[in-house]
């Protein structure tokens, strides 16, 4: 050691590393391998622009381009039980919430809001895969069952995304009740006369399919995201053969009758429009008068109202 | 007799006590009845011991023993009229799942619930109580006949979770758990159940969205099995002692956070070792379950079902 290798040297280090270029510009498409530019990237909702795979999004990034303007209220969410079995596994629970919150920046699975899409008011929920696998617990329960009280004291439709690994492990046998606790939430709206509108996005698997995912007046999925219960993996360790290419994935399901539609992200919006339109009885929506969608490079988290009144 | 590993020391004595009286019977004259009666008296204390103080990866055995009364079992004692109906008008029927009409202390009633079978061929026919879509599928059928003609709705759990398998899949899974457990929120005829052995995931919610549910004193009812979470959480399968801990999924922990109603007491040594008696406390809990759910209403049954789930969750456990 001398002063070369202890000063100088990490001097000159640091010299480059500043030029080098920030990690987050870039983006490999996990499909193709394509190198996609952030702000191209985001422009295209995470939608790879050379093979079309579609790229996890965050219910935030979701609702700004949604939303007319990118104008939405937050709903709020009534807070549960926090770590209610005291769950231990190589981690604690309570530090696993931490590190998905600090990773994220949000505080849970699930975010719900209001707002107009093309001039339609709706509520919409969505699921946030980025935190802990979108894994639905007492609080994304609570947030579906609250996403539906607020439709049906609004009379509006709802709209879901779900993406979801399952149920969250770790609240044990109360996350295994978000099952029937969420699809009560459904029955709320069924007696309202509302629709309820799911898209399924990748992935969207176990007991969040085998309940409020599935039981959509309109099931709606995005290409090629996974939809199952059991997922291949363990359908491949119990029947010991390979399966089928596509296998569980949006298209498959779709010709095997589980589907309604199959929709890219970029038509999602202009579609939803219309079906929640048709269904209210409403008249066709005047798309071009309407004021564009924010891209979603330029999205600024809204304020979070509590349960306000929805944008006029 | 089955012994599971931690009876071991328990299968020692009562082997000795039965060794000890096979001789007797070869040699004549030789006594040895107080010897090997005192053995059977250190093998019910050992028994004793052992059960009071389960574990719950010790219950998971205990709940999935393959001597315990199925519920095949459970039917053919309690009920009188059996009348087993089949299919789901759609594709086949699934003999993972029994349904039928049948008599209850006089009263007409809907049975629906997983059969896990009792030897080789029975357990491959019924798939080892592993439901497909079409189980779920004739249980909706069923839900719906019982709230046409005002029947109530008995269900027993006993499942290691529904089928993973490619037609299973193919044929909407998801769907048709989903649409189980939502008819069971619909229908205005009172819907009790009892988890007999293994309550397993979705598979189990899907009957058990019920008015009133009991569980038997040492069965499991959880989101996923101690040796999947042991693979997912701890990333290795063997670590299921330390998952099934965790998930607590043990009849005492349910009833503590509120998921269940009421423990139907096992006799000493399991289900297994009484089999005729556990059979009738559980016709005792379906009887008393069903008087709680007398004299209300459709509506009102709708609604209290709603009202229990909703409410769910606003227990933890001591720390």
């Amino acid at each position: 050691m001398n002063w070369i290798t202890n000063y100088v040297r990490p001097k000159i280090n640091s010299l480059f590393s500043r030029r080098e270029i920030p990690e987050n510009l870039w983006t490999k498409c996990p499909e193709c391998g394509q190198m996609l530019f952030h702000r191209e990237l985001a422009e295209n909702l995470n939608v790879c622009t050379a093979c079309d795979h579609h790229m996890a999004i965050s219910p935030r990034q979701r609702f700004t381009a949604l939303f007319d303007g990118g104008v939405f209220t937050e709903v709020k969410v009534p807070e549960p039980l926090a770590d209610p079995l005291h769950f231990r596994d190589q981690k604690r629970y309570p530090e696993r919430m931490k590190a998905a919150q600090k990773a994220t920046g949000e505080k849970e699975a699930m975010l719900v809001a209001e707002g107009e899409i093309g001039r339609t008011p709706i509520v919409a929920a969505a699921q946030d895969f980025s935190f802990m696998g979108g894994s639905m617990g007492m609080y994304v329960g609570n947030a579906v069952i609250a996403a539906a009280e607020r439709a049906v004291k609004l009379k509006r439709p709802l709209i879901l995304f779900s993406a979801a690994g399952g149920a969250r492990m770790q609240e044990g046998i109360l996350s295994l009740m978000q099952m029937p606790r969420t699809t009560v939430a459904v029955e709320m709206l069924r007696e309202a006369g509302l629709p309820y509108i799911v898209v399924l996005t990748h992935p969207t698997t176990g007991g969040v399919t085998a309940s409020y995912a599935m039981l959509g007046d309109v099931q709606i999925a995005e290409p090629n995201a996974l939809i199952c219960f059991a997922g291949p993996r363990v359908i491949e360790q119990t029947i010991r053969e390979k399966l089928p290419e596509g296998f569980q994935r949006a298209e498959y399901l779709l010709d095997h009758g589980m589907l309604d539609r199959v929709t890219h992200r970029r038509k999602l919006r202009e579609e939803l429009i219309v079906i929640v339109r048709l269904l209210t009885g409403k008249s066709p929506a005047v798309l071009a008068d309407l004021p564009p969608p924010k891209p979603v490079a330029e999205a600024r988290a809204p304020v979070p109202a509590e349960g306000g009144d929805a944008p006029a | 007799m089955n012994y599971l590993d931690f009876e071991k020391p328990l299968a020692e004595i009562e082997g000795k006590a039965e060794e000890l009286r096979a001789l007797a019977r070869q040699n004549e004259g030789m006594n040895v009845e107080a010897e090997a009666a005192a053995l059977d008296r250190k093998a019910g204390d050992l028994l004793r011991q052992l059960y009071k103080g389960l574990t719950p990866w010790q219950k998971c055995q205990v709940a999935r023993h393959p001597d315990r009364p199925h519920c095949r079992d459970y039917i053919e004692a309690l009920f009188t009229e059996w009348t087993p109906l089949a299919g789901d008008r759609n594709f086949a029927d699934d003999h993972a799942v029994m349904g039928g009409l049948a008599r209850f202390e006089d009263r007409p009633v809907v049975v629906i619930g997983h059969e896990k079978g009792h030897d080789t061929k029975s357990r491959i026919e019924r798939n080892f109580g592993m439901a497909r879509p079409e189980g779920y599928r004739k249980a909706i059928r069923l839900m719906d006949l019982a709230d046409r003609f005002g029947l109530p709705v008995i269900t027993l759990i006993d499942t290691p979770g529904a089928y993973p398998g490619k037609g299973a899949e193919e044929r909407g899974q998801a769907e048709a758990i989903a649409r189980s457990t939502q008819k069971c929120l619909q229908i205005g005829v009172p819907i009790v159940s009892v988890v007999i052995g293994e309550g397993g995931s979705g598979g189990a919610v899907a009957f058990a969205t019920a008015n009133r549910i009991a569980m038997l004193e040492h069965s499991i009812y959880s989101v996923i099995s101690p040796e999947g979470c042991a693979s997912i959480l701890w990333k290795d399968a063997e670590k299921m002692r330390e998952a099934a801990e965790a998930l607590r999924l043990t009849a005492q922990d349910l009833e503590k956070l509120g998921v269940i109603d009421r423990i139907v007491p096992e006799p000493v040594g399991g289900a297994q070792r009484g089999r005729e008696a556990t059979v009738k406390a559980v016709g005792g809990a379906i009887k008393a379950m069903l008087k709680e759910l007398s004299g209300m209403d459709r509506k009102a049954l709708i609604a209290e079902r709603r009202k229990k789930f909703l409410g769910m969750g606003q227990k933890g456990l001591a720390a």
